[in-house]
């Protein structure tokens, strides 16, 4: 029972009970050997790291239940190295509860804010100062001072302009031309209508991308001109972004979903939907890659195909509108 | 009076009166139906088509209808469609996988345990392969990744596979209810046969445009996935930061501050 | 002996620096500052050690981290990826994962590490808000906090996007295409910062520049700042027994909260490490290389962008053409709008809450406990709901494909989800935060329950309750009742108009939802009374019990016969 069962002030502090270790000098010494074997641990850990780090190769695997072959050197490394700091901190923190005084103190505030006529004193001075400057008695040399300082602040940040190119028509195209056959993504096959059959999907390239991308150094045409390949029973297209763009119910879309430019190839062959899993925004192939759920606003843009004179699955020109995410001039 | 008799009126009388006749019954049927637990395999394929119609008339045909040309319900709803044409790879994968007879009405047919012997599924695959052409199921030299390349396998996987069923092979979502399932523990062959039959929503990859060594290339991809070290630890499933989050919340936010609380708490 | 000498020679280091700067008085004066102790105010020294943690990881990756997107061909010790092209960043992942001893360790401890600094943020910026401790004088450590979070977020994405895998270049590109959709300048923004059309072949060597220098620079100077503040407004503490608002009760720094401070982050670093040595995480070279036309089902952030993911997720799909011009609200309004307002809203709050209540013009030091501020803790809970609800949507397709949940019904489910659950647990926990404060007013107006349940002989039952404990009341009793603004009358007697009234009709209205229905604390008048009721009561059972034991007890007259 608290020797203050009948304070209406609570000023007082808690009642304090005394740890065992210092009442009993026999806990205390107990704790002693306790937190330095802890700190032993730890030097032990830190032995078996170095160990460890010259021993293990980096290669060699090891089976651990549940969690199958695992790199040995990382398992080992990391249990070292994570119960050392552990036996470390646990050392310390088992000195601190244990062995050092516990007594709580009590220390004043003192209020943040210098007392009034210090305050005063002080923008007296700063006063003082802006007076002796002259700028109350000359407003032209203010005025042409914030003017030079608001200038040679912003003045520099044009430099940003050359961190990249106008943006130009480029969104707007890929490279996707007449005649230029349709790969398989990977392999590089071309492809004739006869090895699609129907429910079937591909992911394909423009015949010439590599070239392209080796010419750039980058990879953006691979961002705007991968497509899909599906074919479905003729009788099931309900609806197309143009006639004729499909090839004896072959139909062939941009890979890019129109949401914010995820590659989409999931293509569900009985319901011909095409879901993106970033956000799910789903495409009806069969109704002209129209948007039935999901965030995307716009449909599915499709390529326009057609079969060459070596019976090729070739592009009719470039796509009829922007791929990918919508922009501001987009229209 | 017998031994037997005099204990008429045992309380377990009647139940081992029971276990008697229904030994009897069961015995006598056996011996009757004449055991088809030893269904003779097949040399002569003839035997095989008889024994797979049988065995499609009494689990298949109730929903895929009589002849195989696909049942409906009374309302319209398709209960199965049209086997004809399906070819005997559809079959040995959708009865070698325990997808068919199906369990459970749903957006999709779940994987199980099969329900048919190796004998029989060969038997009832022969039977549909004999209804119209359609694809077969393919032999070991088609469909064994032994020697096949398994880096273009990975980017192959990466390109028409990690889509639907994760960079792993651990599954994912489709539509309203329907799932990529996991593929890590499928067979080579179902996985060749899944490839070339589309499943369910699973688009058909035909041997045109993904040709049969790539097909085993994906296939040598995927068996190791199968047998994957993870040099890091525990995998989590293999499904990315979701879990990752999840165990970083209830492990390691809540090992610390388990730790907090030891560090305040007052020492005995 | 040794020990002397030891001392001696402490002693003379310290005469030379306290020679060359006033190390003395500094030292004199903080040696034995006192830092309260309670388990929560330790959530924010997680965040700290984590990003010492993060600098220590961080400066070994950086030696082996070839930030470049040239693509080379790989022929290291990964053999699924031997032959393939991938860019030197990836490449030299690869490398430090499979290559350098300790290297795959020091990844796993930088990315653990990571979900940590940004879990304890947040977990910190709670405790600081349900206990108010970001009222006067501390809105602007609010601010910084607030700061902290916002580039805590932003440094984890960089961070993450990196090594340029197909998992995070994916959530490169949505970046991408959320920079795009931003109206006139959208398209001249993605041209800046990616050098041209996405990816391009230098955002990878400028992300490395933004999370190496700029953000983790700003970083330590916010941390800095932050902790200074901490130290010289000195923190607050739980009321209780002996603490006042103008003083601090706990342990002084050296040497107590050194050891439990400095034990506290090996023991952080340790967990770190140890999750690391078990627990894969972020496995790159399952992702692949970044390829543009390549994805994977279940494609996440990292937690801590979650809550963006699932907004981005769950908003229809509205878009309008202004004049042949696109406005993608279905990207503005989930990505850029709504943490907008929310981070907007977080910083702006003490000074939303400090106008709500009138006369409050002194420095709080005394935290509130979560149910005595029952409007704040509401709004507190209502806003992690929101969030909550968000970030699961973040995950909808792995919890639809391992739970058999369609992943259309769980969105249609989480929208209307967050518009209806965040104001039934606004008013749930409120109800809550009542029923607490009610519980408290009883216990100091009669003890606690002590479940002992006794029986007169009367057949009347009652519970025997039992006085609180000194501590217990000195911690129930310290409540800050605030009362709502009163609307000052629109024109007072001698005719003269009230100015800015609409202004003030506002103020009133916010401070009558905040303060306008409370369970009042009990007075002293009310305790002095409940004890005479008490005594009273416990008078009438005693002379109940005394008359029935007089009664049995006394010789009846057919006894004597």
């Amino acid at each position: 029972m608290s020797d203050h069962e009948h304070d209406d002030d609570f000023s007082a502090l808690p009642h304090h009970e005394p740890r065992m270790s210092d009442i009993d000098p026999r806990a205390a010494k107990r704790a002693e050997r306790q937190v330095a074997l802890l700190f032993t641990g730890a030097m032990l850990c830190g032995i078996a790291f170095i160990v460890a780090f010259a021993a293990v190769p980096v290669e060699k695997l090891v089976w651990v239940p549940l969690i199958g072959d695992t790199q040995l050197s990382n398992l080992l490394l990391g249990l070292f190295m994570g119960l050392g700091f552990f036996l470390v901190g646990g050392g310390a923190i088992h000195w601190a509860k244990k062995l050092m005084p516990e007594q709580e103190v009590i220390s004043e505030r003192h209020d943040t804010g210098a007392p009034a006529e210090a305050r005063q004193a002080t923008f007296k001075e700063l006063e003082r100062g802006v007076n002796e400057s002259g700028v109350r008695r000359r407003p032209l040399i203010l005025a042409t001072l914030v003017g030079a300082l608001a200038l040679m602040s912003v003045a520099p940040l044009v430099l940003i302009a050359d961190l990249g190119p106008k943006p130009g028509t480029k969104l707007r195209y890929t490279m996707w031309r007449k005649g230029m056959r349709i790969l398989v993504a990977e392999t590089g096959q071309p492809i004739r209508p006869q090895d699609l059959l129907v429910g079937s999907l591909v992911s394909g390239v423009p015949d010439g991308i590599d070239a392209v991308l080796e010419a750039e150094g980058n990879l953006n045409e691979l961002a705007k001109a991968p497509v899909i390949l599906v074919r479905m029973d003729p009788t099931d297209i309900k609806a197309q972004q143009g006639t004729d763009w499909d090839f004896q119910g072959i139909l062939c879309f941009s890979k890019i979903c129109t949401h914010v430019g995820c590659p989409i190839s999931l293509y569900e062959q009985q319901t011909h939907h095409l879901l993106c899993p970033c956000h799910q925004s789903t495409f009806d192939l069969a109704d002209g890659g129209q948007v039935i759920f999901g965030p995307a606003a716009r449909e599915l843009p499709q390529l326009a195909i057609t079969v060459d004179t070596d019976g090729y699955l070739v592009a009719q020109g470039d796509f009829a509108q922007p791929v990918g995410p919508s922009f501001w001039e987009r229209g | 009076m017998t031994p037997l008799l005099a204990r008429r009126r045992h309380p377990l009388a009647t139940a081992a009166l029971l276990l008697v006749a229904l030994m009897a019954v069961g015995g006598l049927y056996a011996a009757v139906s004449g055991g088809r637990a030893q269904a003779a395999p097949q040399s002569a394929s003839t035997t095989q088509i008889d024994l797979g119609r049988k065995l499609y008339s009494e689990g298949c045909s109730s929903c895929h209808g009589l002849n195989a040309e696909g049942g409906q319900q009374p309302d319209g709803t398709i209960s199965g469609p049209s086997l004809i044409g399906v070819g005997a790879a559809a079959v040995d994968f959708q009865v070698g996988t325990g997808r068919m007879p199906l369990q459970a009405n749903g957006p999709q047919a779940a994987p199980n345990l099969p329900s048919y012997t190796p004998d029989e599924i060969s038997a009832l695959a022969a039977y549909v392969a004999s209804l119209g052409p359609g694809p077969s199921i393919p032999d070991t030299g088609t469909y064994d990744p032994k020697d096949a390349d398994v880096v273009l396998g990975g980017q192959l996987f990466r390109s028409n596979c990690g889509a639907c069923h994760n960079f792993a092979g651990s599954g994912g979502a489709l539509t309203f209810g329907k799932r990529a399932p996991a593929i890590v523990n499928t067979t080579p062959r179902h996985i060749y046969e899944a490839m070339i039959t589309g499943p369910a929503n699973m688009p058909i990859f035909p041997d045109g445009t993904l040709r049969p060594a790539d097909k085993r290339a994906i296939i040598a991809y995927v068996e190791t996935l199968k047998n994957a070290p993870n040099p890091g630890g525990l995998d989590l499933g293999r499904v990315g930061p979701v879990t990752e989050g999840l165990l970083f919340w209830v492990v390691g936010i809540g090992a610390l501050v388990v730790a907090a609380v030891w560090i305040g708490a007052k020492a005995r | 002996m040794s020990d002397n000498k030891v001392l001696d020679v402490t002693e003379g280091a310290y005469d030379w620096v306290d020679d060359r700067v006033p190390a003395s008085n500094f030292l004199k004066r903080n040696l034995n500052k006192v830092f309260p102790e309670h388990w929560s105010f330790m959530l924010g020294e997680i965040a700290l050690y984590s990003f010492i943690v993060l600098l220590l990881t961080g400066t070994f990756l950086t030696l082996f981290f070839k930030p470049v997107m040239t693509e080379i061909v790989y022929h290291g010790s990964y053999l699924p990826l031997n032959g393939v092209r991938m860019s030197e960043a990836f490449a030299s992942t690869l490398d430090i994962s499979f290559d350098v001893r300790g290297g795959l360790l020091m990844r796993q401890i930088h990315h653990w590490a990571a979900l940590f600094f940004v879990g304890a943020i947040s977990v910190h910026l709670l405790r600081v808000f349900f206990t108010g401790a970001f009222r006067k004088p501390r809105e602007m450590n609010w601010l910084i906090g607030v700061g902290l979070l916002t580039l805590g977020l932003l440094e984890g994405f960089a961070g993450y996007s990196l090594p340029d895998d197909l998992l995070s270049g994916t959530g490169l590109r949505i970046a991408d295409g959320i920079v795009l959709s931003i109206p006139v300048v959208g398209t001249y923004a993605q041209f800046l910062i990616f050098g041209g059309q996405f990816p391009g072949d230098i955002f990878i060597s400028r992300l490395y520049t933004v999370h190496i220098l700029l953000v983790p620079g700003i970083i330590l100077a916010l941390i800095t700042a932050h902790l200074m503040m901490v130290w010289y407004q000195k923190h607050t503490q739980f009321p209780g027994a002996g603490r006042t608002n103008d003083n601090v009760v706990g342990y002084p720094l050296f040497p107590i909260y050194t050891a439990k401070a400095g034990g506290f982050f090996f023991v952080v670093f340790g967990v770190c490490t140890l999750l690391s040595a078990l627990v894969q995480i972020n496995p790159i070279w399952m992702y692949g290389p970044y390829v543009p036309d390549q994805l994977t089902a279940g494609s996440q952030p990292d937690w801590y962008i979650g809550w963006l993911e699932g907004a981005l997720r769950m908003t229809p799909n509205i878009e309008t053409d202004l004049f042949g011009h696109t406005i993608s609200w279905n990207i503005l309004l989930p990505a850029l709008v709504l943490p907008g307002i929310i981070f907007t809203l977080m910083a702006l709050y003490p000074w939303i809450e400090r106008w709500a209540t009138p006369g409050d013009n002194g420095p709080h030091n005394l935290l509130d406990r979560p149910r005595n501020a029952p409007t704040r803790t509401a709004i507190g809970v209502m806003s992690l709901t929101f969030y909550i609800l968000l970030w699961i949507e973040g995950g909808n397709d792995i919890i639809a494909s391992k739970f058999d949940i369609s992943v259309n019904a769980m969105t249609w489910f989480m929208r209307v989800a967050c518009i209806v659950l965040p104001p039934i647990a606004f008013i749930t926990t409120k109800r809550i935060c009542f029923g607490l404060q009610r519980r408290d007013r009883d216990k100091l107006l009669h003890g606690y329950e002590s479940g002992v349940i006794k029986r007169l002989p009367s057949g009347e039952y009652y519970e025997q309750h039992q006085p609180i404990s000194y501590e217990e009341r000195a911690l129930l009793s310290a409540r800050d009742d605030k009362e709502p603004y009163v609307l000052p009358v629109a024109t007072d007697a001698n005719g003269v108009r009230q100015k800015g009234l609409a202004h003030k009709r506002v103020r009133a209205k916010l401070s009558g939802w905040f303060y306008g229905d409370s369970v009042p604390k009990p007075t002293p008048a009310e305790i002095a009374e409940a004890g005479h009721h008490e005594e009273e009561l416990t008078a009438a059972r005693q002379a109940d019990i005394e008359s029935t034991r007089a009664k049995v007890l006394a010789p009846s007259p057919s006894d004597e016969t």
